[in-house]
């Protein structure tokens, strides 16, 4: 009887090391995802600032359209914490700049423009996919974390708790959105 | 002369650079000169005849908060028209840094360029990683002026280079007669504080602290103060005894700042440091008021190391008190004071400022023919 007992015990306890190995495993998934959807995230980021820093020194534009955008780019690469802002901020200043009247038509024909508006067209849309991974991620890991099994058991080990990267990164002017793909970012002067 | 001023902030919107730029140019008219200013504003908005709207200003975020400034190539042909049409023998910028119209101007023109810088930027990041741009279009004007030594420290750390120094310009004329605010100063006497009420730098603890002083021994004493700030957090500081005789006005308009002026016995200044020129002292000053200001750098420049107001040591409520006390008590040296401030003040008037400015324009302006069109 009491072998038996002690067989039960065993199984139950082994049955609950399996279950609890396997959260803690799923855990560490999501923050190895995490960890990837952050490195995404920064890459796109300084990629998007570097295009623009690109833009404002190749004497395409204005000078005071390059001084605006280099403050703006330059701010954005040199912050360390509190980026959102400086961030939004170059979303903000690249939608000024983009929706000048006839923006693409004044500097059609020019050696390079085409291409690297093109660069800072598609680099500003892996920013805005790249924070809309990353804040997945980020919602999933934090979902996890909460259980109550993982809190009790400090699963999370000494991982900081992930935060939303909330930044404005549309390029459409704020009210001017709707109809299919509205979400997504344009370059594009309509 | 016929002169081109360039305002790179939208007209519609009160600023300091705004400010200048619109009494310079009615300055520079007043002197027989023939001024035209190009400023962002709408195309119907309501102008003085000699400002031409360069289109609607965008606001954008420049330099830590948001800027309405004019951009982009059709700025840019909006302001080679103006040039076009104006033909003018100088070209003035303001605030070239900005990345808006006054920039642009260098960029479109060639010839006399004098620019004008106002603000200080300690160390500006983002003017760092703009300086090869600018360099190209900045290196095109020929005579620098700055209104204060740190805007002149700010453009010799980002650009090198020198300026010469020409205060702000004020219209003395309009400050000189004002009905003071009704019952002030009132026979108990006045103190007056102009500023922000929050800004700690402006020093109105120091001054609440010297009136509490003062209050005990002189029963009909008054502060009256005017500026941005919470009321109740300012007569917290104040006994409750005492909080019926600090009057304040919150913010008030141009006409009456002037009224608040003429309405004090004694103007106090009591700024710990921040201030580079000391405009709210020329004011005080223009309106005839008796001062007693903090011994900064600045305010004893301004008047003129003591002679056209009263200096107590910078941060010393007991020093402001007692020298306060000593102006209330003495009517006579008040009316002496008054009178240096009005004579010392003449060289602030736009009159004077605007002719230091036209000395610069006629250094330039002959070595460097007339402003034409770049390219």
């Amino acid at each position: 009887m009491t072998v038996m007992i002690t067989i039960i015990v065993i199984a139950v306890l082994a049955m609950i090391g399996v279950y609890i190995s396997w959260r803690a495993g799923r855990l560490d998934r999501l923050h190895a995802r995490l960890d990837a959807a952050r490195f995404a995230l920064d890459a796109a980021l300084v990629r998007r600032s570097s295009i623009a820093l690109e833009l404002a020194s190749s004497g395409l534009l204005d000078p005071a359209t390059s001084v605006l955008l280099a403050g703006a780019a330059h701010d954005a690469r040199s912050a360390e914490e509190a980026r959102e802002l400086p961030e939004s901020d170059l979303t903000r200043a690249l939608r000024a700049v983009f929706s000048q009247p006839d923006f693409r038509a004044l500097l059609a024909g020019r050696e390079g423009a085409e291409e690297l508006l093109g660069e800072l067209e598609s680099a500003s849309h892996q920013v805005f996919l790249a924070r809309k991974f990353y804040n997945d991620a980020v919602a999933a890991t934090q979902a996890a974390r909460q259980r109550r099994l993982a809190k009790v058991l400090r699963l999370a080990g000494h991982a900081p708790n992930p935060e939303f990267f909330e930044i404005d990164d549309s390029l459409v002017p704020a009210g001017e959105s709707g109809g299919p793909g509205a979400d997504l970012p344009h370059l594009t002067a309509s | 002369m016929r002169v081109g001023l360039v305002c790179p902030y939208t007209w519609e919107v009160p600023g300091g650079v705004r400010e200048h730029v619109s009494g310079l140019a009615e300055a520079l008219m007043d002197l027989g000169h023939e001024v035209s200013v190009i400023a962002p504003a709408d195309d119907d908005a309501d102008l003085p005849p000699y400002v031409v709207p360069a289109g609607r200003a965008v606001p954008v975020p420049y330099n830590g908060s948001v800027a309405r400034l004019a951009f982009g190539f059709l700025s840019a042909s909006r302001v080679r028209r103006w040039l076009k049409d104006g033909d003018f023998d100088v070209l003035h910028v303001h605030e070239p840094a900005a990345p808006s119209l006054s920039l642009l101007a260098c960029w479109v023109a060639d010839g006399p360029i004098v620019a004008t810088m106002h603000a200080a930027m300690p160390r500006s990041r983002a003017l760092h990683a703009a300086q090869p741009i600018l360099s190209s279009a900045l290196e095109k004007i020929s005579g620098r002026i700055a209104v204060a030594e740190a805007a002149r420290i700010t453009l010799v750390e980002h650009f090198g280079g020198d300026a010469v120094l020409i205060p702000n310009g004020v219209h003395v004329g309009r400050y000189e007669k004002a009905e003071p605010l009704p019952g002030f100063p009132g026979s108990g006497g006045t103190l007056g504080f102009l500023g922000r009420m929050d800004e700690p730098r402006k020093g109105l603890d120091i001054l609440l602290t010297a009136f509490t002083q003062m209050a005990q021994e002189r029963p009909g004493l008054r502060l009256l103060i005017a500026g941005r700030g919470d009321a109740d957090e300012v007569l917290d500081q104040v006994p409750a005894a005492l909080q019926d005789r600090v009057v304040l006005l919150g913010q008030v308009s141009d006409a009456d700042r002037i009224r608040m002026l003429h309405s004090v016995d004694v103007f106090c200044a009591p700024n710990t440091g921040g201030e580079s020129f000391g405009y709210v002292l020329v004011e005080a000053m223009a309106s005839g008021a008796p001062i007693v200001a903090s011994d900064l750098e600045a305010f004893r420049q301004v008047l003129r190391g003591g002679q056209a107001g009263e200096l107590f040591e910078t941060g010393n409520a007991a020093a402001l008190a007692a020298a306060a006390g000593r102006l209330l008590d003495d009517p006579a040296h008040r009316a002496t004071l008054a009178a240096a401030a009005l004579a010392a003040v003449r060289e602030f008037d736009w009159s004077v400022v605007a002719r230091d400015v036209v000395r610069v324009y006629e250094a330039v302006a002959p070595a460097a023919g007339r402003v034409a069109l770049a390219l």
